[in-house]
């Protein structure tokens, strides 16, 4: 799948420029809230009609206003998952999960009602109506409506901001799953860099409107001089990992990753499960020589590649990227440490990281694969 | 009891007005959705004069509404004389002239009741069903209608409760003639013109009260049933 957009839109006094070209996967439309990215899906699925542009999903051109082309919004085939839900109050959860079906011809429906719903795990809800869900069943059931119609691309827009923490975390393994096992292409749209950082395998970061960055999820996010704009308190790196032993007697996993070996406490995933870990630059210590008798368990060898003022170079924090054996780093420290240790480009350095601070909001789960999944269930 | 009986008369009154009322509104009905659909989300020129002319037999004195009626529809009007010539439909001194002017009358507490239940109707839900799959027509079969049927039947009420009680336009479009057009009202007022006539007055005061406190509980009943079914989200 490629998905290819390139507009030009007015709103009031905003002003919509947004060109770019994904794959596959799950790609984010990340920025803070008022950024443009919900005017941007909904002009991918044809809710807004851009004043100039074109869009093209898997080279069925749905936009494109030089040729006066403009394919209504129910010939598109493009799911959508609303912030609110929007379900049919006057329908039961089967006749949702059922109703973009009737529209579809049988040989273009895609996933079966079976494999949807045992997907979502909402078999014990379809003869409820919406009225009686909770919010987080209310979302899953979005998400299988708009699966069900068999479209080619899944557009989902903040699916998790109206959940509260409990909701969210209800829900995220199901998004994981979703992306890992079914073959639509999905776009996903959120502000909280968290979810981003879990999910997507590709990151297109919008700022007032324009597109600030497209790459991959790690591209994106070790870039210092975006740290503005994805979100600084949270921002750090993200490395992939597998599950590599439990230690019962302590109550720790050890992940391996090319930087090295992680400890952490327990988690409850199979060994040989690939998952994300996301280090905050926040929670990262330097150490220019291997400290010994110190309580952080994960000390990590590294080479400085690049040093930044968060405030341009008078401010006070700094901000230092590292390279670990290929894996990025990325710590966050004073400008007076920074000189004080002399931290250059080049230089050999350890990076120090509390067991603690790697907590389960900064993991993902399993990256790909039916038997990853089937871990990540059985642990909740 | 015995005066509580009616007089053959006085039935042909009750089933004439009830026949012309449930005429008045069935056959207003799909212009009243039309209408009201076109107010709510219609965007076009002349919508605000569509708006007042529905609503203008609810300000004009009944009189002027039946002389307008009886000006246009009549067997020399414009539109009156063609409906005869083309179509054989004759409003004027017949039960039909009497259903339509008591569903002009009624017209605008349909439309208005329709109205309201659509704009109330959440836009978000019509677009959801769009990106499903569903054009305009299935979008408003399968979302927007279900919802504002309580809408709908609060629509119909009023609208035949007006018809029912209708006198004004009628007798000034197609007089009072016992058997054809002389509707509840009509019959009730020719009681009070003539001496002794206060019985049946009063018995088809009483009937009408019935009819009226029927259909004011019928509404009720369904409102309640159609508001359980939705259950607000």
């Amino acid at each position: 799948m490629t998905l290819a957009i390139d507009i030009q839109h007015r709103l009031g006094s905003f002003q919509l420029e947004a060109k770019f070209a994904t794959g596959g996967g799950l790609v984010a439309l990340f920025g803070r809230s008022g950024s443009g990215k919900t005017s941007i899906v909904n002009i991918i699925a044809g809710l807004i009609r851009p004043d100039h542009g074109r869009v093209v999903n898997d080279d069925v051109v749905l936009v494109d206003t030089a040729r006066g082309i403009f394919v209504p919004r129910h010939r598109r085939r493009i799911g959508y998952v609303f912030q609110e839900g929007r379900l049919f109050p006057h329908l039961t959860v089967r006749q949702n999960l059922l109703y973009g079906r009737f529209f579809v011809p049988d040989s273009q429906r895609g996933e079966g009602f079976a494999s949807v719903v045992d997907l979502l795990g909402i078999g014990a809800l379809l003869d409820r109506r919406p009225g009686r869900l909770s919010g987080g069943e209310k979302q899953r059931v979005a998400i299988g409506r708009a699966l069900l119609a068999g479209p080619r691309l899944l557009l989902m827009d903040e699916p998790l901001a109206s959940l509260d923490e409990a909701r969210k975390a209800e829900i995220l393994p199901y998004i994981e799953r979703l992306r890992d096992q079914s073959r639509v292409p999905i776009v996903y749209v959120s502000h909280a860099l968290g979810e981003v950082a879990r999910l997507a395998s590709t990151v297109v970061l919008i700022a007032e409107g324009k597109v600030a960055a497209v790459g991959t999820t790690a591209d994106v996010m070790h870039r210092l001089d975006l740290f503005a704009l994805t979100g600084r308190a949270e921002a750090g790196a993200i490395i992939e990992a597998t599950v590599e032993r439990h230690d019962a007697a302590f109550g720790l996993t050890e992940l391996r990753s090319r930087a090295g070996l992680w400890r952490l406490p327990r988690l409850d995933l199979a060994i040989g499960v690939r998952l994300r870990l996301t280090v905050r630059a926040r929670d990262v210590m330097l150490a220019k020589s291997a400290p010994a008798d110190l309580s952080a368990l994960n000390i990590v060898p590294g080479i400085v590649t690049d040093v930044v003022g968060a405030e341009g170079s008078t401010g006070a924090i700094v901000e230092i990227k590292l390279d670990c054996h290929g894996d990025v780093l990325i710590a966050r420290l004073t400008r007076y440490s920074v000189e004080r240790l002399g931290l250059a480009p080049g230089q050999q350095i350890h990076a120090l990281i509390k067991s603690v601070a790697l907590d389960r909001r900064g993991l993902s789960g399993p990256m790909r694969g039916a038997a990853g999944a089937d871990a990540e269930a059985n642990e909740t | 009891m015995d005066w509580m009986a009616l007089s053959p008369e006085e039935w042909t009154a009750v089933r004439l007005s009830l026949k012309v009322a449930t005429v008045a509104t069935l056959v207003g009905l799909p212009f009243g959705i039309g209408v009201a659909l076109a107010l709510a989300r219609g965007r076009f020129w002349g919508q605000s004069l569509l708006n007042g002319l529905v609503l203008l037999p609810l300000i004009l004195p009944p009189v002027v509404t039946g002389y307008i009626l009886l000006i246009v529809f009549g067997k020399r009007g414009p539109v009156g004389s063609w409906l005869a010539n083309h179509l054989g439909i004759v409003f004027s001194f017949r039960w039909t002239g009497a259903a339509l002017a008591c569903g002009i009358m009624g017209f605008p507490l349909m439309v208005r009741a329709i109205r309201l239940a659509i704009e109330s109707v959440d836009a978000r839900l019509e677009e959801a069903a769009g990106t499903l799959g569903a054009n305009r027509v299935w979008v408003f079969v399968t979302v927007t209608l279900p919802l504002i049927i309580p809408g709908i039947l609060t629509g119909m009420i009023l609208c035949f409760a007006k018809a029912m009680g209708e006198f004004g336009a009628t007798i000034t479009f197609v007089s009072n003639i016992p058997g054809e057009t002389q509707t509840l009202p009509s019959a009730i007022y020719t009681f009070t013109q003539v001496p002794g006539g206060d019985e049946g007055a009063l018995r088809l005061t009483l009937v009408s009260v019935a009819i009226s406190m029927l259909a004011l509980l019928a509404s009720e009943v369904l409102a309640h049933t159609a508001h359980r079914r939705l259950e607000i989200e």
